[in-house]
């Protein structure tokens, strides 16, 4: 027990980047508004972020930077993380922008962005559609 | 040139598709050809590519900037990847073909331009996934094909398309974390994105496997690719997506996406972690890999392979019932790679092929029916075969090789994924497939009665054959499942990959 509680103590950044996770999922699976949606969505990526970073951090690391050619005896921070991050921020603000595009047609198609009249809606077309058919 | 052919097939349909909108603008008429000139490069170019890797027997390697592998980026073409590419490039080429009729009709002319442009973009992203030989890489281009499939999802004529394509950008988008999160744990162990670099430290410590982050890494990339090929139970968004998707969207997003991913998955087992990571280890030792995983695919996989075709058989929407099939069909493929031996994966490898000239086929079908209806009811197929006798033919051939007739190319995945079963004592899915067989016939069945044997007094609401541009490719699709069935070099192309992949045969 004492060995899991340290463990917990000494990465707590998993700790923290786990709760940003779950509470990401939950928003994106309890929510009913699509926007809110879209938040958890940002919050689960957020969590993934800090995993990334966090796993390039070194005790006293200083900025990965070369000075004057020299092979560098202090210690420096992985700088691939970041950059990978980089990429997936890029990644996030395009689903993001995506999603809100979608969402606004959503808005002038259904005249509404709470999941669940969506589905009504779409479940009363589909009966229209069956009716028609008879 | 030729030298630099894997990184042209990605980049000319991704710089044609970024400059499409801008050529529209002077000129709509030259956007539709330039887009079937790159995908017609990409499709010879990846033919071309594979005849080499298949002739030399090596694998081809493309170094970003001369930077070596480990370091840099890198492409990487071998039989496996060889044989995706060209699935994926031809289906490119096939589908931009047969939707110059369809876009017209379907979409407003203010989304033609970027419809175009979104499809390269997509075609690229695929082709990316495919051809990379660096995990994060294929992340990013899994991203470039998700993105552009939301759009070209929710670009559907109803409402209901929007929706579609909203919940497919959810769902994917958590897929997409996971394999994020996946990578960053095989990251923070292995200290390398490259393929072959990671590959070698497993092959030279197994015991890398016991490892909880490695666990979690690879249980991370099978639950996020799962999602993305819409692996039963995780297929929720899929029939809707390819419901209201506009008919090119359906067509070419059939065919291709879902296998992208199985592919990836394929890519993640023998080239990253390596097959001993689905393996068991020898009783009394310490266990080899992270047999549970297998374990767990097997049983997704059986569950689509029967209960897809069983859902597809009461949809009243031809969309609808061929994207339920589709579930089934992705099981087949996922099915390749747990038996781990060399005719599991022959089965498993042709079946690209086999299922994407299907699929695509019976796709184009349910296309012309929205293009001559306006919708896609199974109900509206009545006569279809008096009225247009070719596109009844494609259904035919098409529906018989879903089945695994004899002399279709569907036969002969399920051949050998049932002497793979067989051979990995895994002797339960043997049934499992017979059953699945007996479904697909049901639906199939159901289908050819109403195009052949539709009561005389029946008007056909398809009153007369689709344009040649649509009939075209949908042939060349059907033509490729006869062609598939009936000579062995594709059977010989796929064991060969299958063998390149080094599991015991």
């Amino acid at each position: 027990m004492r060995d899991v509680l340290e463990h917990l103590w000494t990465h707590y950044h998993y700790v923290f980047y786990i709760a940003l996770m779950l509470i990401g999922l939950w928003a994106v699976l309890a929510k009913g508004n699509l926007v809110k949606k879209v938040i958890g969505l940002n919050v689960l990526q957020t969590a993934v972020f800090l995993f990334y970073i966090s796993i390039g951090r070194k005790t006293g690391g200083t900025a990965p930077v070369l000075w004057d050619d020299k092979p560098s005896t202090i210690p420096y921070e992985n700088p691939l993380p970041h950059v990978l991050m980089l990429t997936a921020i890029v990644v996030g603000v395009s689903i993001t922008a995506v999603a809100l595009a979608l969402i606004i047609r959503i808005k002038r198609g259904y005249g509404t962005i709470e999941e669940s009249e969506i589905l009504a809606l779409d479940e009363a077309d589909a009966r229209a559609d069956a009716e028609g058919d008879a | 040139m030729a030298a630099h052919l894997p990184v042209l097939i990605v980049m000319v349909p991704l710089f044609a598709g970024l400059f499409s909108p801008m050529l529209g603008r002077l000129k709509l008429g030259i956007v539709w050809p330039l887009m079937v000139c790159a995908l017609g490069f990409s499709t010879f170019g990846t033919i071309h590519m594979l005849a080499e890797v298949y002739r030399t027997g090596q694998p081809i390697t493309y170094e970003f900037g001369m930077w070596p592998m480990p370091t840099g980026i890198g492409y990487r073409v071998d039989l496996l990847n060889g044989i995706v590419l060209v699935m994926i490039a031809a289906a490119g080429l096939l589908s931009a073909i047969w939707m110059l009729r369809p876009v017209a009709r379907e979409l407003p002319d203010a989304g033609r331009k970027s419809y175009y442009a979104i499809f390269q973009l997509c075609c690229a992203g695929f082709l990316g996934i495919t051809i990379t030989a660096d995990i994060f890489n294929l992340y990013v281009f899994l991203e470039i094909a998700s993105i552009t499939s939301y759009v070209l999802i929710g670009m559907g004529r109803r409402r209901q398309a929007l929706y579609a394509g909203y919940s497919y950008l959810i769902v994917g988008s958590i897929g997409a974390t996971f394999i994020l999160l996946g990578i960053g744990h095989l990251y923070m162990r292995m200290g390398s994105l490259a393929m072959s670099d990671i590959l070698a430290q497993f092959q030279a410590n197994p015991e890398l496997y016991q490892l909880s982050d490695v666990k979690v890494a690879f249980a991370f990339f099978t639950a996020g690719l799962a999602i993305k090929m819409a692996l039963f139970p995780l297929h929720g968004w899929q029939p809707g997506a390819y419901t209201h998707a506009p008919s090119p969207s359906s067509l070419f997003i059939a065919s291709t996406s879902t296998k992208v991913s199985a592919y990836a998955f394929y890519r993640l087992c023998f080239s990253v972690f390596g097959t001993g990571v689905l393996l068991h280890g020898i009783e009394g030792l310490r266990p080899r890999g992270i047999p549970e995983i297998r374990e767990v695919v097997l049983a997704m996989s059986c569950a689509a392979i029967v209960l897809g075709p069983l859902i597809a058989i009461r949809q009243g929407d031809l969309k609808r019932l061929l994207a339920y099939s589709s579930v089934g069909q992705i099981g087949y493929i996922m099915l390749g790679v747990v038996l781990l031996n060399e005719d599991g994966l022959t089965g498993g490898i042709i079946h690209f092929w086999n299922h994407a000239a299907a699929k695509g086929a019976l796709f184009c079908v349910a296309g012309a029916l929205v293009y001559r209806t306006g919708a896609s009811r199974v109900a509206d197929l009545a006569g279809l075969g008096r009225t247009s006798p070719w596109t009844g033919g494609v259904i035919t051939v098409a529906g018989c090789s879903m089945i695994g007739v004899p002399l279709t190319a569907g036969f002969w995945s399920k051949w050998y994924l049932a002497a793979g079963a067989l051979e990995a004592d895994d002797v339960f899915v043997v049934p499992v497939l017979l059953a699945s067989s007996a479904l697909t016939a049901i639906y199939v069945w159901r289908l050819l009665q109403l195009v052949w044997f539709a009561p005389k007094d029946v008007q056909p609401p398809v009153d007369q054959e689709v344009p040649w541009s649509m009939r075209l490719p949908s042939m060349v699709l059907a033509g490729a499942c006869l062609v598939f069935g009936l000579t062995p070099w594709s059977i010989d192309l796929a064991r060969s990959a299958a063998r390149a992949l080094g599991v015991a045969s």
